[in-house]
């Protein structure tokens, strides 16, 4: 059991190895940082004094080695593009793609279990088959169309709620907050609907079909039998058994929001992790890039550990097996 | 003529024919297909070829003359000139190259990759599922601008146009092998000390004959299920990669390019540019989604 | 009713009324200032923040003539020809209530000169820099330099005082992810002072009480907050929806939705920045194309049929919906040495530009790529786009490769691309500008942007002669000479001119300025 566990946690390290090599691989084929830092009125001689400043001149695998060093303490290094530490940026920035993060996956969760719920419930019904077909528009059609029309909808014609930005924001020590102010709170509607659709007809379909099964179980029967109520059958029995499965399945969404946040974001001018990623690609900021691709590397691997560490608690059966396998 | 009765016979087609909402879904996809097989046939223009534009025709209403051509196009034109009916036929066959292709790539690797998994175990078990975790790290979109860079920066130059096709279908390839891994390596598990399994060992069948001839056959379902949704996944994944720049090029537009050009239009007025190729994509995903459904519900006997 | 309709108009009094006294411009453009410190970035965005806050000695105005700032008078030495004399504005005081004097100047000017400076190249004729009294300053050139004027109006002062105590005094090593006090902070003498500034996010600026110039300019923005705003239509969403007051770039294809919406207006003026396609002519042969052992582009006749078959009416009409003027020489109407002749738009002429490929030897064409920026210029990919379309009319094949501005540039600057799309503005106002940049021999002092392998060492002398010209006749006759030759070479395929397109609401009142800097001092409203 704890080799399993120090046996998982070593490859997850070791992947974060390899992400790490690939991502910084990565940067020497997106283009130069040098022709974005040096106006155009430029030498020669100020590119070759800039390359041995920043390290490009030393050969690859020294260059990723120094980067894994520095890395190990926390330290990415100083963002091209803003001349700050890296680290302090994405603090900085952190809130706004947590913030976006937190309410488009909560509004996903709510929404997609209460209508996954009834889809399942109604399952021969207009209004659930209704609900089904529109659902599938939600991943029909790409996310920044998405985003784009229900601006052009709820700012430039009806004039609601906010195009861009996250509003004023209030500070609670280094954390800035939209959640306190009206202008944070209408500002954060538009993002999240736009970045949560897809999850929540994710979460919704899932929650169907996982209900539909559970429904046709002896043990949901024989509570029907017993003559419980319907409601306290739905919610009390069959509700609970499907949550096993959508924990899973939200928990790894999570990392996936946050990726899919790139693209909200650069629609709403959001100003978070993921705007400062598409920033630091155009701009070819190195640092910021590696920086961000590591944090969302960590934040995925360890969400997939402990989804697997959780299965190896909660089922026997694949104790045996994998023990087995090994 | 047999085997198509037996198979027009069976209850997957009974049921096929009984849910009206896979059998339109079936149709508007055939449509579709068969728009996009015979593009040369049914579009008045090419818009690959440059000769023939004239960029004076941009812009141009749909079914109104062009105020400087004169020139009349059912759908209108876009910035370029290139006549939008035509442009969302040739539009359609690289996206729906790229969905099927992209789809096919990541359905071959993750099964061989699952049933090894599943059925060798061991190290190479452990290797192969670390990779998908590797993968499963960087979300489609963050893979395909990775590959992009790097076979830009390692292909000649006048190969890069059609790379570019070939890229995008093996970035979002890459993106969505992990879901097939994952499910036949599960499957694979499970049925792999069942006793037919068993018995083939027995009588010395080769880890591979038995892995081909007896377990796939067993996790075809739910692979095809995965199959649809990700083909629709990988047609909605292309376009948002051509938002963010590394779609099919703009001289060669995806639907999704086409929709990415359009939505710079919403604003101005020039809804037909937006409207057609985002509403084609809409009833080619929505269908393609549906049929997705209908299957899974068909092919899970529990939920008959 | 009444009641109401009364109600109404006296809060409508109530707030117009303090509207005059605090009105704050909400500013989006696509893209941020760099940094702050006024010396590390020579870059538009960049100068247009900075200029708020800082003062050049010399200043552009709107509409793009010399007009005062720091300095009041300024004049070559008559006594010695190397030498300009500069007489300072008198009673100006930074943001942190310092005086200015000739020692700021000094002190600035020595550290725009320093290696981390972007501004080298602009004061590269500068031999030292002097205070002769607390308010005049000489600067010693190493030849006679008779632009020496024009060269100063991005050179932004700083406080000495300020620069030493904040530990300020060395330029920000920007490329060397440096990052100092005066890069997020500043104090200069500008009609604004900096607030709060999250890069890339907002910047606040406020109006400065102690502004030398109160009675001289309006002034009536007392408030400025800078927001980039990346997506095009979510710039144009934010103006539509009346979330900013200001953009500086809207689509072109949008501009007829801003200018009939109630409260808003679209502001034009022709920008001074010309668009052109690059050809390499010198190499022997070409990397990016189809022909084997020779440069198809290398012959003058085939550089003349691709001037004649693109279209440019066709462009300015579809592609840019009239918000453009073609181009017959990659030179702006604004600058010294254009003239009408020179800016006469090639007709197009598909047969005769056949007719030339056909006794070139290229008959059946060849194919090559065009590399173009993306995000860039004013719908730098659509142009492109149209341009093959264009040149496949002749027979020539192009293979569009558009990428983002950090991919492209590089291709031109290593020389690797053979057919490459570049937009060239001139703040000196003079030709010598471009001759330096694009047309003299790429080397290490010169035509560091000249990436088309011309080189002709005739022109080359030519060009260096004109620094050092004092007889301005005798300089713009030879300025017109070269450009002749030029034209005669077709060392480049001219496309258009710029014209900008700035969005706000109706009451704010300014006219756009031609170098696409908005100086907010000129604002008012109405």
């Amino acid at each position: 059991m704890l080799a399993y566990i120090i046996r998982r946690i070593m490859q997850s390290i070791l992947v974060l190895f390899v992400v790490g090599l690939v991502a910084f691989s990565m940067f020497r084929f997106v283009g130069d940082p040098i022709e974005n830092m040096l106006g155009q009125e430029r030498t020669a001689e100020d590119v070759q004094r800039l390359r041995s400043d920043l390290g490009l001149d030393q050969p690859f695998v020294l260059q990723y080695w120094r980067f894994l060093e520095n890395a190990a303490h926390g330290d990415f290094g100083l963002s091209y593009r803003q001349g700050r530490p890296v680290v302090d940026i994405l603090i900085e920035r952190a809130p706004a793609t947590l913030e976006l993060a937190l309410v488009s996956g909560t509004l996903a969760m709510l929404f997609g279990i209460s209508l996954g719920v009834f889809t399942a419930i109604r399952r021969d019904g207009w209004l659930a088959n209704g609900i089904m077909t529109v659902s599938l528009i939600g991943v029909s059609l790409p996310t920044f169309l998405i985003g784009i029309l229900l601006i052009y909808v709820f700012s430039v014609e009806l004039g609601w709620l906010p195009s861009f930005g996250r509003g004023e924001m209030v500070m609670i020590g280094r954390w800035s907050t939209g959640f306190l102010t009206e202008s944070g709170l209408k500002s954060l509607i538009l993002p999240s609907i736009t970045l949560g659709l897809y999850q929540m007809t994710l979460i919704m379909r899932l929650v169907r079909s996982e209900m539909l099964e559970v429904l046709r179980t002896d043990y949901v029967r024989f509570a029907r039998a017993r003559g419980l109520k319907e409601r306290s059958v739905y919610f009390r029995h069959a509700l609970v058994n499907t949550m096993v499965p959508v924990i899973t399945i939200i928990g790894l969404q999570l990392g996936s929001i946050i990726a899919f946040a790139i693209i909200t974001e650069t629609v709403f001018q959001w100003p978070g992790v993921g705007l400062l990623f598409i920033n630091a690609v155009q701009f070819v900021d190195i640092p910021v890039m590696a920086a961000y691709l590591m944090l969302i590397s960590v934040l995925f691997v360890t969400i997939n550990l402990i989804v697997d560490l959780l299965y190896f608690l909660i089922d026997p059966r694949l104790r045996t097996s994998k023990a087995g396998a090994h | 003529m047999q085997k198509l009765r037996r198979i027009w016979q069976s209850d997957l087609a009974w049921n096929f024919r009984n849910t009206p909402v896979a059998v339109v879904s079936a149709l508007i996809v055939l449509v579709l297909g068969l728009a996009v097989i015979f593009a040369p046939l049914i579009a008045p223009h090419d818009p690959f070829d440059p000769t023939t534009l004239n960029l004076m025709n941009g812009f141009s209403e749909p079914m109104q003359p062009n105020p400087f051509t004169g020139e009349v196009f059912l759908l209108g034109t876009d910035d370029q000139g290139r006549d939008v009916f035509s442009t969302i036929l040739y539009g359609m066959r690289i996206s729906l190259m790229v969905g099927l292709l992209s789809v096919a790539f990541a359905m071959v690797l993750g099964i061989i990759l699952g049933l090894i998994a599943g059925y060798v175990g061991g190290w190479t078990e452990t290797i192969i599922m670390r990779i998908a975790d590797v993968q499963l790290t960087f979300p489609s979109i963050l893979v395909a601008m990775l590959i992009f860079g790097i076979v830009k920066g390692i292909t000649p130059v006048e190969y890069r146009d059609q790379m570019a096709i070939w890229v995008l279908i093996l970035a979002i390839g890459l993106g969505e092998w992990v879901q097939f891994a994952r499910v036949v390596r599960g499957a694979t598990l499970v049925e792999k000390n069942r006793e037919y399994v068993q018995a083939a060992r027995l009588i010395g069948r080769s880890k591979w004959i038995i892995m081909i001839r007896h377990l796939l056959p067993n996790v075809l379902s739910p692979v095809l299920v995965i199959a649809t949704i990700s083909l629709a996944l990988a047609i909605i994944a292309e376009a948002t990669l051509s938002f963010l720049g590394v779609g099919a090029p703009p001289t060669q537009p995806s639907l999704g390019t086409l929709i990415r050009i359009g939505q710079s239009f919403l604003f101005s007025g020039e809804w037909w540019i937006l409207l057609f190729p985002a509403l084609t994509l809409l009833t080619l995903a929505l269908s393609v989604n549906m049929l997705g459904d209908w299957l899974r519900d068909a092919l899970n006997p529990k939920l008959r | 009713m009444k009641i109401k309709s009364l109600l109404l108009t006296s809060v409508f009094c109530a707030s117009a009324g303090i509207s005059a006294q605090a009105e704050t411009l909400r500013w989006a453009r696509a893209g941020d200032a760099l940094t702050l410190d006024p010396h590390a970035q020579n870059e538009g965005p960049t100068i247009t923040l900075g200029r708020q806050i800082m003062e050049p000695l010399v200043d552009r105005d709107m509409k793009g003539g010399l007009v005062p700032g720091l300095a009041i008078e300024w004049a070559p030495s008559e006594s010695d020809p190397n030498v300009w004399n500069f007489t300072l504005r008198e009673g100006v005081t930074f943001h942190d209530g310092a005086e200015f004097d000739s020692d700021d100047v000094v002190f600035s000017v020595n550290r725009a000169m320093t290696e981390k400076s972007n501004y080298r190249e602009v004061l590269a004729s500068v031999k030292e820099v002097r205070a002769t009294g607390p308010h005049t300053v000489e600067i010693v050139t190493k030849g006679p330099n008779p632009i020496m004027p024009n060269n100063l109006t991005n050179l932004l002062i700083m406080d000495k005082g300020w620069a030493e105590a904040n530990d300020a005094v060395d330029v920000q090593d920007y490329e060397g992810g440096e990052s100092t006090y005066a890069a997020k902070n500043a104090n200069g003498t500008g009609p604004y002072k900096v607030v709060s500034r999250e890069p890339d996010v907002k910047t606040v600026l406020e109006r400065f009480d102690g502004y030398w110039g109160a009675g001289t300019f309006p002034l009536e923005v007392t408030r400025i907050e800078a927001l980039p705003i990346q997506n095009p239509a979510t710039r144009v969403a934010a103006l539509l929806s009346g979330e900013v007051d200001f953009i500086q770039d809207v689509p072109v294809q949008d501009l007829s939705r801003v200018d009939s919406t109630d409260g808003l207006d679209v502001r034009k003026a022709p920008q001074n920045r010309v668009i052109f396609f690059g050809m390499n002519q010198g190499d022997v042969d070409l990397k990016n194309d189809n022909v084997d052992g020779k440069n198809p582009l290398a012959d003058v006749r085939v550089r003349q049929a691709m001037n004649m078959a693109i279209n440019r009416d066709a462009i300015q009409k579809i592609v840019m919906r009239g918000q453009s003027q073609p181009a017959g020489v990659v030179l702006p109407p604004f600058v010294n040495g254009w003239t009408v002749e020179l800016d006469q738009v090639p007709a197009t002429d598909v047969e005769a530009a056949k007719a030339l490929m056909e006794e070139a030897g290229y008959g059946d064409g060849f194919s090559i790529k065009l590399d173009c920026p993306n995000d860039r210029y004013i719908n730098d990919e659509a142009i492109c786009q149209a341009s093959v379309g264009m040149l496949a009319q002749i027979g020539i094949d192009v293979n569009l490769d558009a990428k983002p501005k950090a991919q492209h540039f590089p291709l031109i600057n290593n020389l690797e691309s053979d057919f490459y799309m570049l937009g060239w503005g001139v703040p000196t106002y003079d030709s010598e500008y471009i001759f330096n940049f694009l047309v003299h021999t790429k080397g290490e002092a010169y035509g560091s942007w000249n990436s088309t392998r011309f080189s002709n060492a005739e022109l080359d002398a030519a060009i260096e002669a004109l620094a050092s010209e004092t007889n301005l006749a005798a300089r713009d006759e030879s300025i017109g000479a070269i450009w002749d030759q030029v034209q005669e070479e077709v060392l480049y395929l001219p496309i258009h001119h710029q014209v900008l397109n700035w969005g706000m609401k109706s009451r704010v009142d300014s006219v756009v300025d031609p170098e696409d800097s908005p100086k907010f001092k000129y604002f008012a409203f109405n």
